[in-house]
């Protein structure tokens, strides 16, 4: 990284001290969430280097004390059920919206945005009194419908997006084979923007399965979510399962930035567009 | 041949029906409209039912306020007459008697109570005692009786707050979110200093967000910069940084920062390690080994490490689109390095600083579960207390009024946000 010859003393200068800068930042954009990692192995509980012993007992609690295992397959129930039904809802929305001439295409596209925008706190507690009043707080229906309308503007921003570049004389063409309009849909429009589907269906999951707020006004205490059981954890008692927990998620999270970056990388490849 | 014959010759086209070409395309785009409604018409159903409705409702009970009007309704009409200058009259009182009768027969005195507290500290036990002691008022004159039992019923103002409360609406709630009230002859003003308390909420909900946007602004700039102008390969390993955090849920870095921040943790360790602890102990900022936990400062940092990302990453995009050959331009005219970069590439990339410092400050103004867990008393935001009003006040009318303040400043500046970048153009990882 040898500077170019012709930089002055103040540029040479300069260009290090942005690498340095930047090295710094980045350092404490990723420390923080390996530095918590070996503390998920410590032998005793408290949170301090050096460790005194390794041990595997955090992760024992996580994987079999059943309030931590069935808060994982809780979260991973609500998840997938607000993925598919938010994936479904936001991909037809964005077709309709991709057309031309939609009538007030703008202010409905920042409806169906807002519940990105809005605090999610008061989206809680709204939904909290308009569904205790249909007796959907403490069951999973309720979380699973809150859930959806958190995630849909993923889906309706990504599809979107890969709509954009959609070359739409293609469902003519489609059509003028005498293809009827769902046999256009799953056959020519769905393979092309699979890609933009998947990235929102996993901006979905992820908002399902990281929330944490909806999920305390609307949860009953027996049937928690991952986040939620973390979130009482911290508050009631500290124990390090927390720190197992954490690592699982990062482990998850890592998944889902790979699988994102393969599906870009591979729709870079075919059309020369990215989904994202 | 048949059918040209029978078509008018009027040298208007016409499709292979006979309609006009205009009319017919009319139709066609019409039709094609209808079908995309058809498509979006699901998830708009969806998220007005599941999500506009219930807001709204919610919010409603900002202003909607009926405890006092359905709990007091002969008293509420009795009061109308009322000048409001002197004790009420016989009348009202009597009505004010059958209403607390009825209200203990009920159980609803504790409602009122409570309801009358907001604006009246203290009366709440009051009302409880008096609707316990009132079934003994059987006769005239009524109005010595119920003084006899609390003198707070032979002062005007009670009653004017009881007038003043027994609307179905009240601007109450939402005054007093401002740190404002309605005096006994219906101005408006301040709050005594000693009981203002929430306009400092609002002014430390908007202090952090500024903080901690212009913090991410200062650290991802030269990130987003670097990201921007190095080798693609090089970008993408040094990418992985930004994303992976961007990716990992913000409970899990809360939980990061508050097991680092825990007192003699591993933040408090490196401080010691690399001599600041030493350093700020000689200056004087600090007086023995830090206390980070539960802190304004541990709260600014997770905060800025979360929104790091949001503020970079559109700062990046914008800045991949600037052509090389501005700056290249720029120097062979005879500007300095920092001048050209200033004067040339800067503005360049203020579209994308105005992107991302927006969409970080109002995700940093809804910020709940981070200053609630590595946070103190003194470092809750907005919907903290939103959340409080709920969960062990139960006193919706505060919670509503705080949840209109926070969305219309939301609101305000997700409309700047659309008019600026456009709401569909935003991008994702």
């Amino acid at each position: 990284m040898a500077v170019p010859a012709y930089f002055t003393r103040g540029e040479t200068v300069m260009y290090y001290a942005v690498r340095v800068f930047v090295a710094l930042v980045l350092l404490f954009l990723i420390a923080p969430i390996l530095a918590v990692m070996p503390l998920s192995f410590n032998s005793e509980s408290f949170f301090t280097y050096p460790m005194p012993g390794f041990s595997l007992k955090w992760y024992d609690d996580f994987f079999f004390n059943p309030r931590w295992s069935g808060a994982v397959k809780m979260s991973f129930l609500v998840a997938i059920a607000t993925t598919i039904v938010a994936t479904a809802l936001g991909t037809l929305a964005a077709l309709g919206l991709s057309r031309a001439n939609f009538p007030a295409k703008a202010t409905i596209m920042a409806i169906l945005i807002s519940p990105m925008i809005v605090p999610v706190i008061i989206s809680a507690v709204g939904m909290f009194k308009f569904y205790a009043s249909m007796d959907l707080v403490g069951t999973r229906l309720g979380i699973i419908l809150a859930h959806t309308a958190l995630a849909t503007p993923f889906v309706v921003i990504t599809v979107t997006a890969t709509l954009s570049s959609f070359d739409k004389t293609l469902m003519r063409a489609g059509a003028s084979c005498g293809a009827p309009p769902y046999t256009v849909f799953f056959k020519v429009v769905m393979p092309l923007i699979l890609p933009g589907m998947i990235s929102g269906a996993l901006f979905a999951f992820v908002t399902s399965f990281d929330e944490v707020v909806v999920v305390l006004f609307l949860a009953s205490p027996e049937d928690r979510t991952l986040p939620l059981q973390m979130f009482s954890g911290i508050r009631e008692m500290i124990s390090p399962t927390i720190t197992a927990a954490a690592t699982v998620l990062v482990l998850i999270s890592t998944a889902m930035l790979v699988t994102l970056e393969l599906l870009r990388r591979r729709s870079e490849r075919l059309r020369g567009v990215a989904p994202i | 041949m048949a059918m040209a014959d029978a078509l008018p010759n009027d040298g208007v086209m016409r499709a292979a029906d006979g309609t006009p070409l205009k009319v017919a395309l009319a139709r066609a785009e019409r039709r094609e409209k209808f079908k995309a409604m058809a498509l979006v018409l699901p998830l708009f159903a969806f998220i007005i039912f599941s999500f506009v409705l219930p807001i709204l409702l919610m919010l409603y009970n900002a202003v909607y306020d009926p405890d006092v009007a359905e709990n007091m309704p002969q008293t509420v009409v009795a009061l109308k007459a009322w000048d409001g200058k002197d004790v009420p009259s016989e009348e009202v009182f009597a009505a004010f008697v059958a209403d607390m009768k009825e209200a203990q027969k009920n159980k609803q005195t504790a409602l009122i109570g409570k309801r009358l507290n907001y604006e009246m500290s203290g009366i709440r036990s009051k009302v409880v005692a008096t609707g316990r002691k009132v079934a003994t008022v059987e006769q005239p004159p009524y109005r010595d009786a119920v003084i006899a039992i609390d003198k707070v019923w032979g002062e005007p103002d009670t009653w004017a707050t009881i007038k003043r409360s027994s609307s179905d609406y009240t601007p109450f709630y939402i005054l007093s979110m401002l740190d404002l009230r309605q005096s006994p002859d219906g101005s408006i003003e301040n709050v005594p200093s000693d009981r203002a308390i929430y306009k400092s909420i609002l002014v430390r909900t908007l202090g952090i967000s500024l903080l901690v946007t212009m913090l991410t602004l200062v650290l991802g700039y030269p990130v987003a910069y670097l990201l921007a102008t190095s080798p693609q390969k090089t970008a993408s390993i040094l990418m992985i940084f930004v994303l992976l955090p961007f990716w990992t849920s913000l409970l899990v870095r809360t939980t990061a920062w508050m097991v680092l921040m825990t007192d003699g943790g591993v933040f408090a360790g490196l401080m010691h390690f690399t001599g600041i602890t030493w350093f700020l102990n000689l200056v004087g900022l600090l007086n023995g080994e830090p206390e980070l936990f539960k802190t304004r400062f541990a709260t600014i940092v997770a905060m800025t490490h979360i929104q790091l990302p949001f503020t970079l990453l559109p700062i990046y995009s914008v800045m991949k689109t600037i052509s090389p050959n501005y700056m290249r331009a720029a120097k062979s005219l005879g500007g300095t390095p920092f001048y050209s970069f200033w004067r040339i590439y800067v503005p360049q990339t203020l579209p994308g600083v105005a992107a991302g410092c927006l969409l970080t400050f109002i995700l940093c103004l809804g910020y709940y579960i981070t200053p609630a867990i590595v946070g103190g008393p003194t470092d809750q935001m907005i919907s903290g207390f939103i959340e409080r009003a709920i969960n062990s006040e139960n006193n919706w009318g505060k919670a509503s009024a705080l949840g209109v303040i926070l969305l219309t400043a939301t609101l305000i500046l997700y409309y700047v946000y659309n008019k600026l970048v456009g709401i569909d153009r935003m991008k994702l990882g």
